[in-house]
């Protein structure tokens, strides 16, 4: 099959994750051979950036559907004030 | 003043921005390139000092005074309106250039004031700049987004006269220099200085009003006031421990709306507040690496934010359409600015061999290097955030995710150029951070790239997007807004006010009421002894007149007896 693009083929997609999921793994096991040179306690464990940068996204990401929860309208609720003026 | 030959960069440019309506085609074109190339060759041929010094009242002031952090934003300043009026040639509004160029001029102004008068008058005259280039938008949404712009600007604005007018009445002395907040005068310089930076709690003016200008309009807004106010944050305040706070306040807030966010250039607006949270955190800090952190981060800011605005104009302006919801699959037919976008996202990110990664991690570390943990865990996490909300968000939903359908072609030249002079930008500073470190206020004793930094920023980073993509369901976009203060004064004043206006009108009809049937009472009562056969009116006999004089004559005759 021809695709318009490159990028559209789901095998050259599944190719690129493969490929990034490898250099994920790349740079936690960079860590052993490299001094990080840490400064906090916290930062000397063993893959310390990759699970906070992974679980501070998630808590960001929960928190923020959370407050939508409260604060999501639908993308005419100005449109009224705005029609008044 | 030292010699007759010194030109003032913001006066350059300020006089271009008045010359420019009055001249057509290449003419008109030409001076859009040459007067903020001309004002940054002025600027670079001033000496260092206070050139222009100025007695007025009592006051000595200086409009012109140059030192390192004041050239550094004045160049940035003039780069960006060389660039952006680049991006804006083929803008058919004849307002928003020469109101852009009214607005840089001021930035440069306030930059380059040696005292607090001269500050506040530019500042003002950025207000005025910045209103006209939403209004050039020419929409009705832009026409009420300028309003409440420019309602909260000249808010701000009074609260900063009030500081300076209290401060010169202090101290007795006008010039600009570092200040502690430990008066009411200078809380209310702060306070001045903190509005135009997006700072809470007055921030949703930013989100709401950028995204209403042009394509091009908003690429220009990206970048004056706020670092405008970062500048004059630097210069006046630095290591005042509560920006610490204001600015991990405004990370996360940029953050958290951001991701929330539908519209493809709030979306870059939100990550406008974010990003100045932490130029203003490292001004909080206020050590020299952190100083020179946030003066470096503004200068890459401007950049990488205009180029990712410029990628969105440039969107905007071949579909017609802003919502994430509405786009996606544009790298098909826009492969030049879905490149240029990509690059201004991963140097937002801080990505290694981009200028955000030789700039922000300067800040980081001088969180380090202060031993403060918990500002430092916050920035951490707040950089791996910064990845997902503009670093992945944005090119992914508008260049790629699902396919809308939409071919539309890469922009023309001028465009193109704009953004692709950035993106190299980005790259170069990236790449060869020493020519912009040296213009840094401070000396750097800093090394960004070692291989334990490179690692550990792309652990933070790719995990971050990592988590993008797990959780993309949830990110899914949705027409919707989010509430944001503005909603105070859009709705909650709005309502409050009507309620008043009621309960107004409500009093005064029923003092009305009152009143009438009062006065009907009244008009009875007169009625009731003054019609023919009342009290007052009907004819009396003769007898009772007579008794009643009798009366008064025996009375008369009892006083004189007795009295």
């Amino acid at each position: 099959m021809k695709y318009e693009h490159w990028l559209d083929d789901p095998l050259n997609v599944r190719k690129l994750w493969r490929g990034f999921l490898v250099v994920l793994a790349l740079t936690v096991i960079a860590g052993f051979f490299v001094d990080l040179h840490p400064h906090f306690e916290i930062e000397s464990w063993f893959g310390f950036y990759a699970v906070y940068g992974f679980i501070t996204c998630l808590l960001m990401i929960v928190g923020a559907k959370a407050l939508g929860l409260f604060l999501k309208k639908p993308d005419s609720y100005y449109a009224q004030d705005e029609r008044d003026e | 003043m030292s010699s007759a030959f010194i030109f003032h960069p913001a006066l350059i440019l300020i006089a271009g921005a008045l010359l420019l309506p009055f001249l057509r085609g290449t003419a008109r074109n030409g001076a859009v390139l040459l007067a903020p190339t001309f004002a940054l060759v002025a600027l670079w041929l001033l000496p260092e000092g206070k050139l222009w010094q100025v007695q007025w009242l009592d006051y000595q002031l200086a409009p012109l005074a140059v030192d390192k952090l004041s050239r550094l934003f004045a160049t940035i300043f003039l780069l960006m309106a060389a660039v952006g009026g680049l991006f804006a040639l083929r803008q058919t509004s004849r307002l928003e250039v020469p109101a852009a160029f009214l607005y840089a001029g001021s930035a440069v102004g306030v930059t380059l004031a040696g005292d607090l008068v001269t500050v506040f008058l530019f500042w003002e005259f950025m207000a005025v700049g910045s209103t006209l280039v939403i209004w050039s938008a020419g929409t009705p949404g832009a026409w009420a987004a300028s309003r409440r712009y420019v309602a909260v600007h000249l808010a701000g604005g009074v609260i900063l006269f009030a500081g300076i007018a209290g401060q010169i009445a202090i101290t007795g002395d006008a010039s600009f220099h570092a200040m502690k907040a430990d008066s009411i005068a200078t809380w209310l310089i702060l306070i001045g200085f903190l509005i135009n930076a997006g700072a809470p709690p007055l921030s949703a003016w930013l989100p709401d009003a950028y995204p209403e200008a042009s394509w091009s309009g908003t690429v220009f807004l990206s970048a004056f006031t706020t670092k405008t106010a970062v500048y004059v944050l630097l210069r006046g305040f630095p290591g005042t421990e509560i920006l610490v706070w204001v600015g991990i306040f405004m990370i996360f807030y940029g953050i958290v709306y951001a991701l929330l966010e539908n519209d493809m250039r709030r979306i870059l607006a939100y990550s406008i507040v974010n990003q100045v949270g932490f130029m203003i955190t490292g001004i909080g800090i206020g050590t020299e690496m952190a100083l020179n952190g946030a003066a470096a981060h503004a200068f890459a800011h401007i950049i990488y934010k205009a180029l990712l605005l410029m990628s969105a104009g440039a969107v905007l302006a071949a579909t017609n359409r802003r919502k994430c919801s509405e786009l996606g699959g544009l790298f098909h037919s826009m492969p030049i600015t879905t490149i240029c976008g990509t690059i201004g996202a991963l140097a937002i990110s801080s990505f290694p061999l981009t200028s955000g990664f030789i700039s922000k991690s300067m800040v980081t570390q001088a969180a380090i290097d202060g031993h403060l943990q918990m500002v430092w865990l916050f920035l951490a996490a707040a950089s791996a955030g910064v990845f997902l909300h503009a670093g992945i968000k944005f090119p992914w939903f508008v260049f790629f995710q699902k396919d809308s359908g939409l071919r539309p072609a890469d922009p023309p030249a001028s465009l193109r150029w704009a953004m692709i002079f950035f993106a190299f930008l980005c790259i170069a500073l990236g790449v060869w951070p020493d020519p912009l470190y040296a213009m840094l206020p401070y000396e750097v004793n800093y090394a960004p790239y070692t291989a334990g930094h490179v690692i550990t920023q792309l652990q933070l980073l790719l995990f971050s997007g990592l988590a993008f993509f797990v959780m993309l369901d949830f990110l899914k976009r949705t027409p919707t807004i989010t509430l944001d203060v503005d909603w105070l004064w859009r709705v909650a004043g709005p309502e409050v006010a009507k309620s008043f206006r009621l309960a107004l009108a409500e009093t005064r009809a029923g003092f009305g009421e009152m009143i009438e049937s009062g006065k009907a009472r009244y008009c009875i009562l007169l009625a009731r002894h003054r019609r023919p056969e009342g009290l007052l009116m009907r004819s009396w006999p003769t007898g009772s007149m007579a008794l009643w004089v009798m009366v008064m004559l025996l009375a008369n005759l009892g006083i004189y007896y007795f009295g």
